[in-house]
């Protein structure tokens, strides 16, 4: 394996390539009880149209499928993987975002067998129609689950104004309706145009024996006997750079009103280097406008336009990202107008000094040394970072590189009006 | 020895806990503020936690205080509440990196320490009352605060099941405390509440991290001089078994419903037989492969989440899962089996080998967190004990299925609560 030593953070970090193009990387952690993987395939809820392996043509296939089939993967024809891992002692998960799908466990011991459980379940998949109808009802609640969430229908609310074709605008989960059309065929059908473990990463981070660890993999991998696969081809929509639509209201059973404010990126098709810069100072950025220490929240907090769950966030993937200030307020229009016009100061670069920018990079330097401190974050962020080509361990060596005119004219781009929408929660009259 | 040592040390009306560790690229320390939970204080303490981090006589606003901690690289400062058993616990929480892994070399813990300081004694006041502005400003938020949990159905269903359950309790009073409450309270009235939190509350000091024990207990006796004080101890409240469970069903527009249901387990943090009841909740509903989440779950396809968890401190067993309103009954019958189930000692080796297996994984990985860490130590303030993690994960190897049994014998029903939709 490589070493590759992170000297500020005194880390080690193990690299290899194995021969079927499977990226596997190990962070040594000593001193910690917990040895956390994941396992992570780069394809999530976006990638709803693409050529199958082994077919010529683009398919698309219904909305919420790699969540499905992330669920799908834990059963298996004598029962559930959740079983094993336990009798294991380990506490097994699995997540999928717009972008990946990820499988992990953590453990305290039995780290290599539950290694071994976890590769196996992930490459040897299960789906019959039974399993399959099974799960629609499972899910069918996990939906209606965050039907009733007001937050997570303003965040999708928001993203849904934003774009027009961008498969990004679609729930993760799908509805009740498009899940109604998975069948066992199509999950197979995905799986094998995604699952190919040159499209996936493993990452280890733990109290573990370095050698012991590649050496079982590569083994385990050998005798699974993968060929190569050709690479994936995948639908990139013509999104325009305004947004959907400006404005819209979600009528729901609350007490207090929500807005939001996005702002949709033009930033897309970086990846590396230049997409780490972009990233971070743009969250500089919104960290100078928006953070508890700026002046514009306490502005805003004192004139009873927010409270403390006013949030911002900015995110940033190849082929769509955007920005999103909110939270719960009594004066949704007042709020959404104060936002709008302290983004458009800082377009004039009115509101932003390099002092702020200052300590706003110190801010993050601790947040990302406070970070490191937990394996979820480092296996998780990491394997992002490397989907995107960058390093998460650049990251602090990045943000020196920072200048405030790299965040002002950034600033004066990524504002405008064409690209700025506002969606609101309100209580139901 | 499982885990780092727990070095501690009492000075006057403080206990310093120090853990010296190597294995954090950060220091965290947390002050923990603990006092019975009473009606007539309750929303005065949730306003103080509010009002302590609006600012200082050094930091006068949110910005200026914000502004420091940004300086002392992104140090992160939360103050939050808590309901442990019949005691209302404040805890402040500073978390500073660790400079070792910066290229300043100034020893940041000390100016951590000098903040919890200054937040605790030195708070915004004019002759014997806060700040007027600041204590009427959160006001209102403390409202909102409150008013947020009717839209989050998930934690307004387990308020209510609460509610309902403890009505004759202390336990009842939400965390925040009550919203009727909040208009009464004045500058005045906050700082003599707050004066009364400072010479009478049980407190306790954590801090996890790459230390030098003696030279941090030196900076923190000249930090934090507390007098002496004798705590206030509640003995638990005896309640009776309830003749007929109450049911509780209340209809709202949602599209799912959720089912929350109280038990009594009659079993509390330090008694004999709890960690047979760690067992027990392990085997019927802590995990995916628990009796709820294979039954409610898997076998029936009812719901996404269904799963229970223990108030240790309080004795209670909290089942929750969130299903189609037509499928109340269905579930209550399924979750009421599994119970049964478990009375009967329905249960293999196999499956009570898992769940230890589980639970000592889940307890590991715990101390691998400073707040983990934090919480599994409190307990033993909390309820007078001095259970070790080495006491903790043997307790759990020694219990046998008959123990189990036993302790699921003395699980009573005591209400189940339903937010059901519009529909039935």
């Amino acid at each position: 394996m490589e070493k590759i030593e992170i000297r500020q953070l005194q880390e080690e970090l193990y690299y290899e390539q194995l021969p079927n193009g499977l990226d596997v990387y190990i962070l040594p952690k000593a001193g910690f009880h917990k040895t956390y993987v994941t396992f992570t395939t780069k394809y999530g809820s976006i990638d709803n149209e693409f050529v199958p392996q082994g077919a010529t043509e683009f398919k698309k296939v219904p909305d919420g499928i790699a969540h499905f089939l992330e669920h799908k993967l834990f059963e298996k024809e004598d029962g559930d993987v959740f079983q094993q891992f336990s009798q294991q002692g380990a506490s097994a998960n699995a997540f999928t975002s717009f972008t990946r799908t990820a499988y992990l466990f953590s453990a305290t011991k039995n780290v290599e067998e539950n290694l071994k459980t976890l590769i196996d379940m992930v490459q040897t998949p299960y789906f019959s129609e039974k399993t399959v109808e099974k799960e629609k009802g499972i899910i069918g609640q996990e939906i209606q689950m965050y039907n009733d969430n007001p937050d997570w229908r303003l965040y999708f609310g928001t993203i849904e104004n934003m774009y027009h074709y961008h498969p990004v605008k679609i729930d993760i989960a799908g509805t009740i309706e498009s899940i109604a059309q998975i069948t066992e065929k199509l999950l197979y059908e995905c799986y094998h145009t995604f699952y190919h473990p040159s499209n996936m990463l493993l990452f280890i981070c733990g109290p573990v024996d370095v050698e012991n660890m590649i050496e079982l993999i590569r083994n385990d991998q050998e005798e699974r006997g993968f060929t190569k696969q050709p690479e994936i081809k995948r639908r990139v929509v013509d999104e325009p750079l305004s947004v959907h639509k400006k404005e819209n209201v979600l009528k729901m059973n609350v007490k207090t009103p929500k807005c939001m404010v996005g702002v949709k990126s033009h930033l897309t098709g970086k990846q590396g280097e230049e997409l780490l810069k972009t990233e971070l100072s743009l969250q500089l950025l919104l960290d100078m406008l928006f953070s508890l220490s700026s002046d514009h929240y306490q502005e805003l907090y004192d004139s009873g336009y927010i409270d403390e769950t006013f949030s911002y966030d900015f995110t940033q993937e190849e082929t769509y990202g955007f920005a999103l200030i909110g939270g719960d307020t009594q004066h949704p229009d007042e709020l959404a107008n104060a936002i709008k016009e302290i983004l458009l100061k800082a377009k004039n670069g009115e509101n932003i000094t390099a002092e702020q920018l200052e300590r706003m990079k110190r801010k993050k330097i601790g947040y990302y040394l406070r970070a490191f401190n937990s394996p979820e974050f480092i296996a998780n962020q990491f394997t992002r970072y490397a989907f995107n080509e960058m390093n998460l361990f650049q990251v602090v060596p990045v943000l020196e590189t920072i200048t405030f005119e790299d965040v002002a004219n950034l600033a004066d781009e990524f504002v405008d009006p064409e690209r700025i929408t506002v969606c609101k929660v309100l209580p139901k009259a | 020895m499982v885990v780092e040592r727990e070095i501690k040390e009492k000075k006057g009306g403080i206990t310093f806990h120090f853990i010296p560790t190597k294995k954090f690229k950060t220091n965290t320390i947390i002050l923990k503020l603990k006092a019975p939970l009473a009606e007539e204080d309750a929303t005065k303490r949730a306003l103080l936690a509010n009002v302590l981090q609006s600012g200082t006589k050094n930091y006068p606003t949110r910005t200026k205080l914000r502004a420091f901690l940004d300086d002392l690289y992104g140090a992160s400062f939360s103050i939050d509440l808590q309901k442990k058993g019949e005691y209302h616990i404040i805890s402040l929480t500073l978390e500073v990196a660790n400079e070792k892994y910066l290229t300043n070399p100034d020893p940041l813990i000390d100016h951590a320490l000098h903040f919890l300081h200054e937040i605790i004694f030195n708070p915004l006041t004019t002759s014997d009352s806060f700040d007027e502005a600041i204590v009427e400003k959160e006001k209102q938020m403390l409202k909102q605060r409150i008013q947020a949990i009717y839209d989050d159905k998930m934690r307004y269903a387990n308020m209510r099941l609460i509610e309902e359950m403890c009505q004759d309790e202390p336990y009842r009073i939400p965390v925040n405390g009550i919203l009727e409450d909040v208009d009464a309270i004045s500058a005045q009235s906050l700082y003599s509440y707050y004066e009364r939190v400072v010479a009478e509350d049980e407190i306790d000091l954590y801090i996890i991290g790459d230390i030098n024990t003696d030279e941090v207990l030196a900076r923190c006796e000249k930090e934090f001089p507390f007098a002496e004080r004798m705590p206030k101890v509640i003995e638990p409240v005896a309640v009776a078994r309830k003749e007929a469970e109450n049911v509780v069903v209340e209809k709202q527009d949602v599209a799912q419903g959720k089912l929350n249901i109280g038990f009594r387990t009659n079993t509390r943090y330090g008694d004999a037989d709890y960690f047979a009841l760690q067992l027990f909740n392990g085997l019927f509903g802590g995990f995916p492969h628990s009796k709820l989440f294979m039954n409610v779950r898997e076998k029936a396809s009812l719901a996404y989440y269904a799963a229970s968890r223990l108030e240790s401190h309080k004795g209670l067993l909290l089942v929750m899962t969130g299903i189609e309103t037509k499928n109340y009954e269905k579930a209550l019958a399924i979750i009421k089996e599994q119970l049964e189930a478990m009375k009967q000692g329905d249960f293999t080796d196999r499956e009570i080998e898992q769940t230890k297996a589980v639970i000592q994984n889940q307890m590991l990985e715990t101390l691998d967190t400073s707040r983990g860490l934090t919480e599994v130590l409190y307990h033993n303030v909390i309820s007078k004990t001095n259970i070790t993690d080495d006491m903790w994960i043997e307790g759990i190897n020694n219990t046998t299925k008959e123990d189990i049994v036993q302790v699921a014998q003395k699980i009573d029903l005591d209400t189940v609560y339903f937010l059901s939709g519009m529909e039935a």
